[in-house]
């Protein structure tokens, strides 16, 4: 944070300092994108796979952190505006053709049938319509206190589920929808995961930010201060909706098959996870949360079927990786409450900080290099 | 016309009754205190103004507006601002953070040009936290601006919540027990701020004390309450001699030495 | 419909209320001291039920035995919890207490699945309870007698402990008043302890009975009776345990009869509690038996 001088060279510091700042952005931006480039070129469908959801799941927990980490909102429908997202953007995207092949059962309603959209637009529409689903859900569950708000989202959740199951001429039920065009690419699900980051940060640290922190932290007195309380939560809830449904429409043109199962309350759990894990207030938190959280699912997957260790064979146990992560989250909870990051963000001030520490430290000896900038 | 009119205010909670036909009324630019020992009701009276209670029967009026059994919020974008006996500060924002909480009520940017970062939000809250810092300036707690609320001494964070509710440039103050916990050199201070208040900006105190000694000497007016009742008004001199007051308070040490 | 399919289904309706009320009066009893929606408890129902299958099923013992400690197991899973994931927490802000909830309800379900295998298992009814026998012109399979009167023969017990009982006479001043009843020499952890113990049990019993009556088992079979059974703890009002038992025959009852009179409707089932919960939540926040709790500022 920037403290506020005014002398004339206070003045001229700070101002060098913030375009200091804003240059690292423009430059870490720039190599970022350089290397979605070379990633998307060189790299096999499995990374990118990988690398895709890990943007997915960033916006994941970071809509989820808007509402609770930083509005203290527990809302655990984030599984179903996922799904009403996912829903759209794959019929929308989906072809005639495919479509055809998919609804044997019962034809798919006219209306949709001979619809098929670009990638862009159907993700738009898929996070208008979740953000819609937000505010209809939002406007009677925001006004419910912190328990029951919990179990109503997590109710409607489930409605949602079930009216997909039950809506075989719109989402062709339990059977699903297969053959989703596999549109997402690192450009789009990272295209939208920086915004969504870059949107709810602007968000959260500008007054409404600061309306929605007072929220969380004393209701009373955010009231007694002039703060409307069902609005904001609105806002924060309709706004995290938007991000999830976009969220869920990149998922679905990922994994090019969804059914209602993939939005259960066990995907909510999992968001939760994530963004306990990074840090309750803390979207630089969320974000490695949800890479690494991807990241050592893909890599622990061998631990799931046999096994060599050295001359001992292993015997795989499914579903080991996410007792793992249970237990880890528990542990956290229950241990380290911070989470990875606690409300803290990265900055560049933080970092030049850590390197004049660093460089204190060696004074003295010879000029050795900055000691391994990425801490994170 | 008088700026705030309480008439005939009862509150029952079940069988309990906390304030019972309370009525009256506080000019503009007026310094009142409500008085009485703990449990009369004082701050009931407060929550019931501020709208976090409705009053059972009764109607309150601020400026000639009907504010019975408005939302708190509503009526604090009126113009009623307060501060709370036990401290509430906001835990997860710094000292100048709790302060811009107050001036959110008169923003006028909406969120999307908060969260695009258009230059018409940023200008706001420039000038946001410049009246930020002039506020916290004003009580000396400039140099504290990014320090945890809650690493303050009592006697400060006292101070911030009133910094923060003088952010909703307020045209009615409602201070609960202000000088609460505060050692005498820090509750003369306040004091001292509290006229410097009234001699600049167009505004009403309204004040809750149990201590007399705190207020006797610059409120002009006293109302004392016992078991939710009126029992006495008045100047503090003619208070002080009221036997009914005094048996009001028998036993407190504090209050008969004055 | 004929009087002799509805009292069919009405004995179905009572049977599923019995199921959801049991369950029900656990999340009303930990909500109503510590404020805490136990997301966990629906997955303790499923432990009971696991518990009672691999008696059967694997140790060959009497079903009655496999009960008896499927119930003590569940007992002793829910106070490990409460030790564990939610005494510990009992002094930081309340949202840390509903994240471990949400925390253990996951791993429970994680550990499930790795522990008891992901797919579904068939539960070994008891011979006894599988015959249909015909009373009076009404068909009815014998389990659903047997889950009602042990239900209320549960109910009976609970209520003689709260009401008659100096414990449960603590219990009820801990809902009302958890600071108070402390300082008032209340052993207040043995007594939370106690109403874990005691809506595990009845969580347990549960579970057996919703394996009877559905005889499919498979990890994740608590979530859904689980929220259903707040939900109709809502509906009774939360925090009292007469209502959750009303709360429980109501919403049980009224799911079969939906479905009974608007077969169309069956798939949507398990959206009618959801549905329930927001009329509730938006017209009588209280539920049947629930007073309001005004705020003190």
């Amino acid at each position: 944070m920037s403290t506020t001088t005014t002398t004339e060279a206070g003045k001229a510091r700070r101002s060098l300092r913030l375009s200091r700042n804003q240059i690292l952005t423009g430059i870490a931006l720039l190599v970022f994108v350089g290397f979605l480039i070379w990633a998307q070129n060189n790299l096999d469908p499995y990374k990118l796979r990988i690398l895709n959801l890990c943007a997915v799941y960033t916006i994941f927990a970071v809509t989820f952190n808007l509402i609770f980490g930083y509005t203290g909102q527990l809302s655990l429908g984030h599984a179903g505006f996922a799904a009403v997202g996912a829903y759209t953007a794959a019929l929308l995207t989906l072809s005639v053709a495919q479509k055809q092949a998919n609804f044997f059962l019962a034809p798919i309603i006219p209306l949709l049938a001979n619809v098929e959209w670009g990638f862009l637009p159907a993700v738009l529409v898929a996070g208008v319509l979740a953000a819609v689903t937000g505010l209809l859900i939002g406007w009677p569950a925001l006004r419910l206190r912190g328990d029951y708000l919990a179990i109503a989202t997590l109710g409607f959740g489930e409605i949602i589920r079930v009216m997909f199951v039950n809506w075989q001429r719109i989402t062709n039920g339990s059977l699903g929808l297969k053959g989703i065009p596999g549109y997402t690419n690192l450009y789009w699900s990272w295209g939208f995961a920086l915004i969504t980051i870059f949107v709810v940060k602007k968000l959260v640290d500008s007054s409404y930010g600061r309306a929605l922190k007072s929220i969380r932290d004393d209701e009373v007195a955010a009231q007694a201060l002039g703060i409307n309380l069902a609005r904001h939560k609105l806002l924060a809830f309709t706004l995290s909706s938007f991000f999830v449904g976009i969220g869920g429409a990149l998922l679905a043109n990922l994994i090019s098959t969804i059914d209602p199962n993939v939005f259960r309350i066990f995907l909510t759990y999992q968001i939760v996870g994530i963004a306990v894990m990074g840090g309750m207030g803390s979207l630089t938190g969320s974000t490695i949360a949800a890479i690494l959280y991807t990241v050592f699912l893909e890599v622990l997957r061998p631990i799931e079927s046999p096994f060599r260790l050295g001359s001992i064979q292993v015997p795989g146990v499914p579903g080991m990786r996410m007792v793992l992560f249970s237990v880890l989250l528990l542990a956290v909870i229950l241990f380290y409450q911070k989470g990875l990051f606690g409300s803290k963000e990265f900055s560049w001030d933080w970092l030049f900080e850590q390197f004049s520490k660093v460089r204190t430290r060696l004074s003295g000896a010879q000029a050795a290099p900055p000691a391994g900038p990425q801490q994170e | 016309m008088s700026l705030l009119t309480l008439e005939n205010v009862v509150k029952r909670f079940g069988g309990l009754v906390a304030v019972n036909n309370f009525s009256t009324q506080l000019q503009a630019g007026e310094l009142c205190a409500l008085i009485g020992p703990n449990g009369s009701g004082k701050t009931t009276i407060f929550n019931l103004i501020s709208g976090i209670y409705e009053p059972t029967e009764g109607k309150i009026t601020f400026d000639e507006q009907d504010v019975t059994g408005k939302r708190p919020d509503l009526i604090a974008g009126l113009g009623i601002a307060r501060t709370f006996q036990n401290i509430r500060l906001f835990r997860g924002l710094d000292v100048l953070g709790n302060v811009l909480v107050g001036h959110h009520l008169r923003l006028k940017s909406d969120p999307f040009s908060a969260m695009l970062g258009l230059p018409g939000y940023s200008r706001e809250e420039h000038t946001m936290r410049e009246e930020g810092m002039e506020l916290l300036d004003a009580l000396n707690l400039a140099h504290l601006a990014h320090e945890d609320p809650t690493s303050l001494p009592y006697g400060q964070q006292r101070k911030l919540e009133i910094a923060r509710a003088l952010a909703t440039k307020p045209r009615l103050l409602l201070l609960d027990e202000p000088a609460a916990g505060m050692i005498r050199a820090e509750s003369q201070e306040l004091m001292d701020f509290i006229q410097h208040i009234l001699n600049t900006v167009d505004m009403t105190i309204f004040l809750i004390e149990h201590q007399m000694r705190v207020v006797k000497s610059i409120c002009p007016r006293l109302i004392v309450i016992d078991h939710g009742e009126i029992i006495a008004e008045g100047e503090p001199a003619a208070i002080q001699n009221d036997p009914r007051v005094i048996e009001a308070y028998l036993g407190v040490g504090d209050y008969a030495t004055g | 419909m004929s009087f002799d399919l509805f009292m069919q289904h009405l004995a179905n309706g009572i049977s599923l209320g019995s199921l959801y009320a049991l369950i029900a009066i656990g999340y009303t009893m930990v909500y109503g001291i510590l404020r805490l929606i136990n997301f966990a408890h629906g997955d303790i129902v499923m432990v009971g039920a696991y518990v009672a299958f691999y008696g059967i099923a694997m140790f060959l013992l009497p079903w009655w035995l496999s009960f008896i400690l499927a119930i003590v197991l569940t007992v002793l899973l829910g106070v490990v919890i409460e030790r564990a994931a939610y005494k510990p927490l009992r002094n930081v802000p309340r949202f840390q207490l509903f994240t471990s909830a949400v925390a253990v309800s996951f791993l429970l379900e994680n550990l499930g699945i790795v522990v008891f295998g992901g797919r579904p298992k068939a539960f070994p009814r008891p011979p006894f309870m599988d015959h249909t026998v015909n009373l009076g012109g009404v068909r009815i399979v014998t389990y659903t007698p047997f889950i009602i009167i042990s239900a209320f023969l549960l109910f009976g017990a609970l209520m003689l402990v709260v009401h008659r009982t100096k414990v449960g006479m603590a219990m009820r001043a801990l809902s009302k008043d958890i600071e108070t009843t402390g300082l008032m020499g209340v052993d207040t952890d043995r007594i939370i302890l106690l109403a874990f113990a005691i809506g595990s049990a009845l969580a347990a019993a549960g579970g057996l009975m919703l394996a009877i009556k559905f005889p499919q088992i498979n990890p994740l079979m608590g979530v859904v009776p689980g929220l259903k059974a707040f939900i109709a703890a809502v509906l009774g009002g939360i925090g009292n345990i007469t209502g959750a038992m009303i709360g429980g025959f109501l919403l049980g009852i009224t799911e079969i009869m939906i479905v009974a009179f608007f077969p169309d409707l069956a798939g949507y089932r398990d959206a009618f509690a959801f549905t329930i919960l927001i009329l509730v939540l938006l017209f009588r926040p209280t539920g049947i038996m629930g007073e309001v709790e005004p705020e003190k500022v």
